[in-house]
Protein backbone atom coordinates (compact mmCIF):
# COMPACT_ATOMS: atom_id res chain seq x y z
CA UNK A 1 0.00 0.00 0.00
CA UNK A 2 2.83 2.35 0.85
CA UNK A 3 4.53 1.46 -2.41
CA UNK A 4 1.32 2.15 -4.28
CA UNK A 5 0.97 5.54 -2.64
CA UNK A 6 4.58 6.43 -3.44
CA UNK A 7 3.91 5.41 -7.04
CA UNK A 8 0.79 7.55 -7.24
CA UNK A 9 2.42 10.64 -5.78
CA UNK A 10 5.42 10.28 -8.09
CA UNK A 11 3.48 9.40 -11.24
CA UNK A 12 4.34 12.74 -12.88
CA UNK A 13 8.03 12.10 -12.39
CA UNK A 14 7.77 8.61 -13.86
CA UNK A 15 6.06 9.90 -16.98
CA UNK A 16 8.67 12.66 -17.19
CA UNK A 17 11.43 10.08 -17.06
CA UNK A 18 9.66 7.90 -19.60
CA UNK A 19 9.42 10.82 -22.04
CA UNK A 20 13.04 11.74 -21.40
CA UNK A 21 14.19 8.19 -22.06
CA UNK A 22 12.01 7.99 -25.17
CA UNK A 23 13.72 11.12 -26.51
CA UNK A 24 17.13 9.73 -25.64
CA UNK A 25 16.28 6.46 -27.39
CA UNK A 26 15.19 8.27 -30.55
CA UNK A 27 18.37 10.36 -30.59
CA UNK A 28 20.59 7.27 -30.25
CA UNK A 29 18.68 4.67 -32.24
CA UNK A 30 17.36 6.55 -35.25
CA UNK A 31 19.54 7.74 -38.09
CA UNK A 32 17.20 10.25 -39.66
CA UNK A 33 18.34 13.72 -38.62
CA UNK A 34 14.82 15.17 -38.51
CA UNK A 35 13.69 12.31 -36.32
CA UNK A 36 16.66 12.98 -34.08
CA UNK A 37 15.48 16.58 -33.70
CA UNK A 38 11.97 15.36 -32.85
CA UNK A 39 13.60 13.19 -30.20
CA UNK A 40 15.57 16.13 -28.88
CA UNK A 41 12.42 18.23 -28.58
CA UNK A 42 10.74 15.30 -26.79
CA UNK A 43 13.66 15.30 -24.35
CA UNK A 44 13.32 19.05 -23.94
CA UNK A 45 9.58 19.00 -23.22
CA UNK A 46 10.15 16.33 -20.58
CA UNK A 47 12.46 18.81 -18.85
CA UNK A 48 9.62 21.34 -18.88
CA UNK A 49 7.50 18.80 -17.07
CA UNK A 50 10.30 18.12 -14.59
CA UNK A 51 10.40 21.83 -13.70
CA UNK A 52 6.67 22.42 -13.59
CA UNK A 53 5.65 19.36 -11.56
CA UNK A 54 7.16 20.45 -8.20
CA UNK A 55 5.89 24.02 -8.75
CA UNK A 56 2.29 22.86 -8.35
CA UNK A 57 0.74 23.00 -4.89
CA UNK A 58 -2.37 20.93 -4.38
CA UNK A 59 -5.12 23.41 -3.54
CA UNK A 60 -3.23 26.31 -5.08
CA UNK A 61 -4.28 28.50 -7.97
CA UNK A 62 -2.30 29.88 -10.92
CA UNK A 63 0.09 32.63 -9.77
CA UNK A 64 -2.14 35.60 -10.61
CA UNK A 65 -2.93 37.58 -7.50
CA UNK A 66 -6.52 37.85 -6.41
CA UNK A 67 -7.62 38.78 -2.89
CA UNK A 68 -9.94 35.79 -2.77
CA UNK A 69 -7.14 33.23 -2.90
CA UNK A 70 -4.29 32.57 -0.51
CA UNK A 71 -2.31 29.69 -2.00
CA UNK A 72 -0.46 30.10 -5.28
CA UNK A 73 1.74 27.78 -7.25
CA UNK A 74 5.37 28.80 -7.52
CA UNK A 75 5.83 31.35 -10.34
CA UNK A 76 9.59 31.01 -10.69
CA UNK A 77 9.71 27.68 -12.64
CA UNK A 78 6.96 29.02 -14.88
CA UNK A 79 9.19 31.94 -15.86
CA UNK A 80 12.18 29.73 -16.53
CA UNK A 81 10.18 27.33 -18.71
CA UNK A 82 8.28 30.10 -20.49
CA UNK A 83 11.51 31.52 -21.85
CA UNK A 84 12.95 28.05 -22.44
CA UNK A 85 10.09 27.15 -24.81
CA UNK A 86 10.72 30.13 -27.10
CA UNK A 87 14.48 29.64 -26.98
CA UNK A 88 13.81 25.97 -27.70
CA UNK A 89 11.98 26.73 -30.93
CA UNK A 90 14.78 29.07 -32.03
CA UNK A 91 17.41 26.39 -31.46
CA UNK A 92 15.17 23.76 -33.07
CA UNK A 93 14.90 25.95 -36.16
CA UNK A 94 18.68 26.29 -36.18
CA UNK A 95 19.02 22.50 -36.13
CA UNK A 96 16.49 22.15 -38.94
CA UNK A 97 18.30 24.80 -40.98
CA UNK A 98 21.48 22.76 -40.61
CA UNK A 99 19.53 19.68 -41.74
CA UNK A 100 18.33 21.56 -44.82
CA UNK A 101 21.89 22.56 -45.67
CA UNK A 102 23.12 19.01 -45.10
CA UNK A 103 20.41 17.75 -47.44
CA UNK A 104 21.51 20.23 -50.09
CA UNK A 105 25.12 19.16 -49.80
CA UNK A 106 24.68 15.38 -49.43
CA UNK A 107 21.25 14.67 -50.90
CA UNK A 108 20.15 12.73 -47.84
CA UNK A 109 19.33 13.26 -44.19
CA UNK A 110 20.17 9.72 -43.08
CA UNK A 111 23.18 9.75 -40.81
CA UNK A 112 24.63 6.46 -42.07
CA UNK A 113 24.53 7.65 -45.69
CA UNK A 114 26.19 10.92 -44.75
CA UNK A 115 29.01 9.13 -42.92
CA UNK A 116 29.58 6.72 -45.81
CA UNK A 117 29.67 9.61 -48.26
CA UNK A 118 32.15 11.44 -46.07
CA UNK A 119 34.33 8.33 -46.23
CA UNK A 120 34.33 8.47 -50.02
CA UNK A 121 35.52 12.05 -50.21
CA UNK B 1 -2.53 50.97 -16.19
CA UNK B 2 -4.02 51.90 -12.81
CA UNK B 3 -4.83 49.04 -10.54
CA UNK B 4 -8.03 48.87 -8.56
CA UNK B 5 -7.81 50.26 -5.09
CA UNK B 6 -6.83 47.95 -2.29
CA UNK B 7 -9.89 46.04 -1.16
CA UNK B 8 -11.23 47.09 2.18
CA UNK B 9 -13.04 44.93 4.62
CA UNK B 10 -12.80 41.24 5.17
CA UNK B 11 -12.31 39.08 2.13
CA UNK B 12 -13.23 35.45 2.32
CA UNK B 13 -10.01 33.62 1.51
CA UNK B 14 -10.67 30.49 -0.46
CA UNK B 15 -8.44 27.76 -1.64
CA UNK B 16 -9.21 25.70 -4.67
CA UNK B 17 -9.11 22.59 -2.53
CA UNK B 18 -12.40 20.82 -2.86
CA UNK B 19 -13.95 18.02 -4.80
CA UNK B 20 -12.15 19.38 -7.86
CA UNK B 21 -8.72 18.29 -6.65
CA UNK B 22 -9.39 14.61 -7.16
CA UNK B 23 -10.81 15.26 -10.60
CA UNK B 24 -7.79 17.42 -11.44
CA UNK B 25 -5.41 14.66 -10.49
CA UNK B 26 -7.39 12.12 -12.51
CA UNK B 27 -7.32 14.36 -15.60
CA UNK B 28 -3.61 14.99 -15.08
CA UNK B 29 -2.82 11.27 -14.89
CA UNK B 30 -4.94 10.62 -17.97
CA UNK B 31 -3.16 13.32 -19.97
CA UNK B 32 0.26 12.10 -18.87
CA UNK B 33 -0.58 8.54 -19.89
CA UNK B 34 -1.76 9.80 -23.27
CA UNK B 35 1.54 11.67 -23.66
CA UNK B 36 3.48 8.48 -22.98
CA UNK B 37 1.36 6.68 -25.60
CA UNK B 38 1.99 9.43 -28.16
CA UNK B 39 5.73 9.27 -27.50
CA UNK B 40 5.67 5.51 -28.19
CA UNK B 41 3.83 6.24 -31.44
CA UNK B 42 6.50 8.82 -32.33
CA UNK B 43 9.21 6.21 -31.81
CA UNK B 44 7.54 3.53 -33.92
CA UNK B 45 6.23 5.68 -36.77
CA UNK B 46 8.42 5.64 -39.88
CA UNK B 47 6.64 8.30 -41.87
CA UNK B 48 8.13 11.62 -40.88
CA UNK B 49 4.94 13.47 -41.83
CA UNK B 50 3.06 11.38 -39.29
CA UNK B 51 5.79 11.95 -36.72
CA UNK B 52 5.47 15.72 -37.07
CA UNK B 53 1.69 15.57 -36.65
CA UNK B 54 2.14 13.32 -33.61
CA UNK B 55 4.63 15.83 -32.21
CA UNK B 56 1.95 18.52 -32.61
CA UNK B 57 -0.55 16.33 -30.73
CA UNK B 58 2.10 15.78 -28.08
CA UNK B 59 2.59 19.54 -27.70
CA UNK B 60 -1.12 20.15 -27.26
CA UNK B 61 -1.28 17.41 -24.63
CA UNK B 62 1.73 19.01 -22.95
CA UNK B 63 -0.08 22.37 -22.96
CA UNK B 64 -3.09 20.74 -21.31
CA UNK B 65 -0.84 19.16 -18.68
CA UNK B 66 0.74 22.55 -18.00
CA UNK B 67 -2.77 23.97 -17.62
CA UNK B 68 -3.61 21.42 -14.93
CA UNK B 69 -0.26 22.15 -13.26
CA UNK B 70 -1.37 25.82 -12.86
CA UNK B 71 1.20 27.10 -15.36
CA UNK B 72 -1.22 29.10 -17.47
CA UNK B 73 1.37 31.35 -19.12
CA UNK B 74 3.51 28.38 -20.02
CA UNK B 75 0.52 26.49 -21.41
CA UNK B 76 -0.31 29.42 -23.67
CA UNK B 77 3.27 29.59 -24.92
CA UNK B 78 3.47 25.86 -25.51
CA UNK B 79 0.20 25.84 -27.46
CA UNK B 80 1.29 28.76 -29.65
CA UNK B 81 4.97 27.95 -30.10
CA UNK B 82 5.37 24.21 -29.52
CA UNK B 83 2.27 23.04 -31.35
CA UNK B 84 1.93 25.82 -33.90
CA UNK B 85 5.22 27.29 -35.00
CA UNK B 86 7.54 24.31 -34.53
CA UNK B 87 5.13 22.03 -36.44
CA UNK B 88 5.12 24.54 -39.30
CA UNK B 89 8.93 24.67 -39.33
CA UNK B 90 9.14 20.86 -39.25
CA UNK B 91 6.73 20.64 -42.20
CA UNK B 92 8.72 23.25 -44.13
CA UNK B 93 11.87 21.17 -43.56
CA UNK B 94 10.10 18.00 -44.69
CA UNK B 95 9.05 19.81 -47.85
CA UNK B 96 12.72 20.52 -48.49
CA UNK B 97 14.12 17.11 -47.57
CA UNK B 98 11.56 14.35 -48.09
CA UNK B 99 9.50 12.48 -45.58
CA UNK B 100 10.43 8.80 -45.34
CA UNK B 101 12.78 7.30 -42.81
CA UNK B 102 14.93 4.28 -43.54
CA UNK B 103 13.25 1.02 -42.50
CA UNK B 104 15.73 -0.16 -39.88
CA UNK B 105 19.08 1.52 -40.21
CA UNK B 106 20.86 0.18 -37.16
CA UNK B 107 20.66 -2.17 -34.22
CA UNK B 108 18.12 -1.59 -31.48
CA UNK B 109 19.85 -3.41 -28.63
CA UNK B 110 22.47 -0.93 -27.48
CA UNK B 111 20.21 2.18 -27.53
CA UNK B 112 17.50 0.27 -25.68
CA UNK B 113 20.05 -0.86 -23.09
CA UNK B 114 21.33 2.71 -22.58
CA UNK B 115 17.77 4.06 -22.34
CA UNK B 116 16.71 1.42 -19.81
CA UNK B 117 19.81 1.94 -17.66
CA UNK B 118 19.40 5.73 -17.65
CA UNK B 119 15.67 5.44 -17.01
CA UNK B 120 16.20 2.97 -14.18
CA UNK B 121 18.74 5.21 -12.49
CA UNK B 122 16.43 8.20 -12.77
CA UNK B 123 13.44 6.26 -11.44
CA UNK B 124 15.58 5.13 -8.50
CA UNK B 125 16.47 8.75 -7.78
CA UNK B 126 12.88 9.90 -8.12
CA UNK B 127 11.78 8.28 -4.86
CA UNK B 128 13.92 10.81 -3.01
CA UNK B 129 11.88 13.70 -4.42
CA UNK B 130 9.01 15.16 -2.42
CA UNK B 131 5.52 13.91 -3.34
CA UNK B 132 3.46 15.72 -5.93
CA UNK B 133 1.72 18.87 -4.74
CA UNK B 134 3.54 19.25 -1.42
CA UNK B 135 3.62 22.86 -0.22
CA UNK B 136 6.49 22.66 2.29
CA UNK B 137 9.37 21.94 -0.07
CA UNK B 138 12.34 24.36 -0.14
CA UNK B 139 11.35 25.83 -3.52
CA UNK B 140 8.05 27.02 -2.06
CA UNK B 141 9.52 28.48 1.12
CA UNK B 142 12.59 30.33 -0.13
CA UNK B 143 11.97 33.00 -2.80
CA UNK B 144 8.43 32.39 -4.04
CA UNK B 145 6.69 33.85 -0.93
CA UNK B 146 8.47 37.14 -1.57
CA UNK B 147 7.08 37.38 -5.12
CA UNK B 148 3.60 36.63 -3.79
CA UNK B 149 3.94 39.21 -1.00
CA UNK B 150 5.07 41.89 -3.47
CA UNK B 151 1.98 41.28 -5.61
CA UNK B 152 -0.20 41.24 -2.53
CA UNK B 153 1.10 44.65 -1.38
CA UNK B 154 0.43 46.15 -4.82
CA UNK B 155 4.09 46.76 -5.46
CA UNK B 156 4.00 44.59 -8.57
CA UNK B 157 1.35 43.68 -11.17
CA UNK B 158 -0.97 40.86 -10.17
CA UNK B 159 0.42 38.39 -12.67
CA UNK B 160 3.46 37.19 -10.78
CA UNK B 161 4.89 35.41 -13.80
CA UNK B 162 5.08 38.68 -15.73
CA UNK B 163 6.52 40.47 -12.70
CA UNK B 164 9.25 37.88 -12.25
CA UNK B 165 9.89 37.60 -15.98
CA UNK B 166 10.24 41.28 -16.80
CA UNK B 167 11.26 42.80 -13.48
CA UNK B 168 12.83 40.55 -10.85
CA UNK B 169 14.66 38.43 -13.40
CA UNK B 170 14.73 40.93 -16.26
CA UNK B 171 18.42 40.38 -16.86
CA UNK B 172 17.76 36.68 -17.34
CA UNK B 173 15.04 37.45 -19.87
CA UNK B 174 17.40 39.81 -21.68
CA UNK B 175 19.73 36.84 -22.07
CA UNK B 176 16.87 34.74 -23.44
CA UNK B 177 15.94 37.48 -25.92
CA UNK B 178 19.55 37.58 -27.06
CA UNK B 179 19.51 33.79 -27.51
CA UNK B 180 16.35 34.05 -29.65
CA UNK B 181 18.06 36.82 -31.63
CA UNK B 182 21.17 34.68 -32.11
CA UNK B 183 19.14 31.67 -33.18
CA UNK B 184 17.18 33.70 -35.70
CA UNK B 185 20.34 35.28 -37.09
CA UNK B 186 22.07 31.90 -37.41
CA UNK B 187 19.11 30.47 -39.33
CA UNK B 188 19.09 33.49 -41.62
CA UNK B 189 22.81 33.10 -42.25
CA UNK B 190 22.30 29.44 -43.12
CA UNK B 191 19.19 29.69 -45.26
CA UNK B 192 18.98 33.17 -46.72
CA UNK B 193 20.42 34.05 -50.08
CA UNK B 194 20.72 31.94 -53.17
CA UNK B 195 21.29 28.22 -53.11
CA UNK B 196 24.92 27.71 -53.88
CA UNK B 197 26.27 24.49 -55.29
CA UNK B 198 29.41 23.21 -53.67
CA UNK B 199 32.44 24.49 -55.50
CA UNK B 200 35.88 23.00 -55.81
CA UNK B 201 34.99 19.40 -55.06
CA UNK B 202 37.05 16.80 -56.84
CA UNK B 203 35.31 15.14 -59.75
CA UNK B 204 35.97 11.55 -58.70
CA UNK B 205 33.86 11.61 -55.53
CA UNK B 206 31.24 8.96 -54.98
CA UNK B 207 28.42 11.33 -55.67
CA UNK B 208 27.98 14.46 -57.68
CA UNK B 209 27.41 17.31 -55.29
CA UNK B 210 25.92 19.44 -58.05
CA UNK B 211 23.02 17.13 -58.75
CA UNK B 212 20.21 17.49 -56.26
CA UNK B 213 19.73 13.76 -55.74
CA UNK B 214 22.78 11.50 -55.68
CA UNK B 215 22.36 8.16 -57.45
CA UNK B 216 22.55 6.00 -54.34
CA UNK B 217 20.12 7.98 -52.18
CA UNK B 218 16.88 6.09 -52.27
CA UNK B 219 15.33 7.51 -49.12
CA UNK B 220 14.45 10.98 -50.19
CA UNK B 221 12.61 10.13 -53.38
CA UNK B 222 10.21 7.54 -51.99
CA UNK B 223 7.74 9.87 -50.31
CA UNK B 224 7.46 13.57 -50.68
CA UNK B 225 5.99 15.84 -48.05
CA UNK B 226 3.44 17.55 -50.16
CA UNK C 1 -4.69 25.47 -51.50
CA UNK C 2 -4.80 28.97 -52.91
CA UNK C 3 -8.07 28.19 -54.70
CA UNK C 4 -9.88 26.87 -51.66
CA UNK C 5 -12.73 29.28 -51.01
CA UNK C 6 -13.55 28.17 -47.48
CA UNK C 7 -9.96 28.48 -46.32
CA UNK C 8 -9.53 31.90 -47.87
CA UNK C 9 -12.74 33.36 -46.48
CA UNK C 10 -12.23 31.68 -43.11
CA UNK C 11 -8.68 32.98 -42.84
CA UNK C 12 -9.80 36.49 -43.73
CA UNK C 13 -12.42 36.29 -41.00
CA UNK C 14 -10.07 34.88 -38.37
CA UNK C 15 -6.94 36.93 -39.06
CA UNK C 16 -7.98 40.27 -37.51
CA UNK C 17 -9.06 38.49 -34.38
CA UNK C 18 -5.76 36.64 -34.15
CA UNK C 19 -3.85 39.92 -34.34
CA UNK C 20 -6.15 41.67 -31.86
CA UNK C 21 -5.82 38.69 -29.53
CA UNK C 22 -2.04 38.94 -29.80
CA UNK C 23 -2.17 42.57 -28.69
CA UNK C 24 -4.64 41.72 -25.94
CA UNK C 25 -2.25 39.05 -24.66
CA UNK C 26 0.59 41.56 -24.87
CA UNK C 27 -1.02 44.46 -23.02
CA UNK C 28 -3.10 42.43 -20.61
CA UNK C 29 -0.05 40.43 -19.56
CA UNK C 30 0.21 42.33 -16.28
CA UNK C 31 -3.21 41.13 -15.16
CA UNK C 32 -3.88 37.83 -16.84
CA UNK C 33 -1.82 35.11 -18.45
CA UNK C 34 0.24 36.49 -21.27
CA UNK C 35 3.24 38.58 -22.16
CA UNK C 36 5.63 39.32 -24.93
CA UNK C 37 6.66 35.74 -25.71
CA UNK C 38 3.08 34.50 -26.16
CA UNK C 39 1.95 37.59 -28.03
CA UNK C 40 4.92 37.39 -30.40
CA UNK C 41 4.19 33.75 -31.15
CA UNK C 42 0.49 34.46 -31.76
CA UNK C 43 1.18 37.43 -34.03
CA UNK C 44 3.75 35.43 -35.99
CA UNK C 45 1.22 32.60 -36.21
CA UNK C 46 -1.30 34.96 -37.78
CA UNK C 47 1.16 36.09 -40.42
CA UNK C 48 2.20 32.48 -41.09
CA UNK C 49 -1.46 31.50 -41.53
CA UNK C 50 -1.82 34.30 -44.08
CA UNK C 51 1.30 33.10 -45.89
CA UNK C 52 0.10 29.48 -45.93
CA UNK C 53 -3.26 30.31 -47.45
CA UNK C 54 -2.55 33.27 -49.73
CA UNK C 55 0.99 32.40 -50.71
CA UNK C 56 4.35 33.60 -49.49
CA UNK C 57 4.45 36.46 -52.03
CA UNK C 58 1.27 38.07 -50.72
CA UNK C 59 2.53 37.72 -47.17
CA UNK C 60 5.80 39.42 -48.09
CA UNK C 61 3.80 42.27 -49.62
CA UNK C 62 1.87 42.71 -46.38
CA UNK C 63 4.80 42.17 -44.02
CA UNK C 64 8.01 42.78 -45.95
CA UNK C 65 10.92 40.47 -45.26
CA UNK C 66 13.32 43.34 -44.62
CA UNK C 67 10.98 44.73 -41.94
CA UNK C 68 10.70 41.33 -40.28
CA UNK C 69 14.44 40.85 -40.22
CA UNK C 70 15.02 44.32 -38.79
CA UNK C 71 12.50 43.60 -36.04
CA UNK C 72 14.82 41.00 -34.49
CA UNK C 73 17.65 43.35 -33.41
CA UNK C 74 15.20 46.23 -32.81
CA UNK C 75 13.47 44.32 -30.04
CA UNK C 76 16.71 43.34 -28.34
CA UNK C 77 17.91 46.96 -28.54
CA UNK C 78 14.62 48.22 -27.08
CA UNK C 79 14.99 45.76 -24.21
CA UNK C 80 18.61 46.63 -23.54
CA UNK C 81 17.94 50.36 -24.01
CA UNK C 82 15.23 50.27 -21.35
CA UNK C 83 17.86 49.03 -18.93
CA UNK C 84 20.28 51.77 -19.97
CA UNK C 85 17.59 54.44 -19.35
CA UNK C 86 17.21 53.06 -15.85
CA UNK C 87 20.96 53.35 -15.38
CA UNK C 88 20.95 57.02 -16.45
CA UNK C 89 18.30 57.70 -13.83
CA UNK C 90 20.65 56.49 -11.14
CA UNK C 91 19.38 52.97 -10.57
CA UNK C 92 20.78 49.59 -11.44
CA UNK C 93 20.58 48.21 -14.96
CA UNK C 94 16.96 47.15 -15.71
CA UNK C 95 15.65 48.72 -12.51
CA UNK C 96 12.61 50.73 -13.57
CA UNK C 97 11.95 52.67 -10.35
CA UNK C 98 12.91 56.02 -11.88
CA UNK C 99 10.36 55.91 -14.71
CA UNK C 100 7.49 57.36 -12.67
CA UNK C 101 7.14 58.77 -9.14
CA UNK C 102 4.74 55.99 -8.18
CA UNK C 103 6.58 52.72 -7.60
CA UNK C 104 3.93 50.42 -9.08
CA UNK C 105 3.35 52.55 -12.17
CA UNK C 106 7.07 52.98 -12.79
CA UNK C 107 7.51 49.23 -12.80
CA UNK C 108 4.47 48.78 -15.00
CA UNK C 109 5.99 51.15 -17.54
CA UNK C 110 9.28 49.26 -17.40
CA UNK C 111 7.56 45.90 -17.79
CA UNK C 112 5.52 47.27 -20.70
CA UNK C 113 8.62 48.49 -22.54
CA UNK C 114 10.57 45.33 -21.91
CA UNK C 115 7.67 43.11 -22.99
CA UNK C 116 7.31 45.21 -26.13
CA UNK C 117 10.95 44.49 -26.91
CA UNK C 118 10.34 40.78 -26.36
CA UNK C 119 7.24 40.89 -28.59
CA UNK C 120 9.16 42.53 -31.43
CA UNK C 121 12.09 40.12 -31.17
CA UNK C 122 10.01 36.95 -30.92
CA UNK C 123 7.52 37.90 -33.63
CA UNK C 124 10.34 38.97 -35.95
CA UNK C 125 12.36 35.84 -35.30
CA UNK C 126 9.48 33.42 -35.84
CA UNK C 127 8.27 35.18 -39.00
CA UNK C 128 11.74 35.38 -40.49
CA UNK C 129 12.30 31.70 -39.64
CA UNK C 130 9.19 30.87 -41.65
CA UNK C 131 10.24 33.12 -44.53
CA UNK C 132 13.71 31.58 -44.56
CA UNK C 133 12.40 28.01 -44.66
CA UNK C 134 9.60 28.72 -47.12
CA UNK C 135 11.76 30.82 -49.42
CA UNK C 136 14.41 28.14 -49.72
CA UNK C 137 12.48 26.26 -52.38
CA UNK C 138 13.65 23.18 -54.14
Amino acid sequence: MEQLEAFATHYNYFITIFLMVAGLYIVIARGNLIKKLVGLSLFQTSIYLLYLTPAKIIGGTPPIYDPAYATYSNPLPHVLILTAIVVGVATLALGLALVVRIHEAYGTVEEDDIISKDGQL
Amino acid sequence: MILAAKPTGDVVVRTAESLNTGLDLFILSLLLTLMAAVSVAIISNRNMFGVVILAGIYSFLMASVMMTLDAVDVAMTEAAVGAGISSIIFLATLHLTGSMEYPQPRSVGLPLFVAIVVGGALVFGTYGLPPFGAADTPMHTHTAPRFIEMSKDYLMPPNMVTAVLADFRAFDTLGEAVVVFTGGMAVLMLLRGKRKRLQGQPEDVGFDARSPVPPNAKADTTGEAS
Amino acid sequence: MRLDLILRVGAKLILPFILVFAFYVQFHGDYGPGGGFQAGAIAAGGVILYALIFGIGKAKEAVPQILVERMIPTGVLLYAGTGVVGMFQGYHYLNYTGFHPDYLRAHEWGILLVELGVLITVAGTLMSLFYAFAGRGR
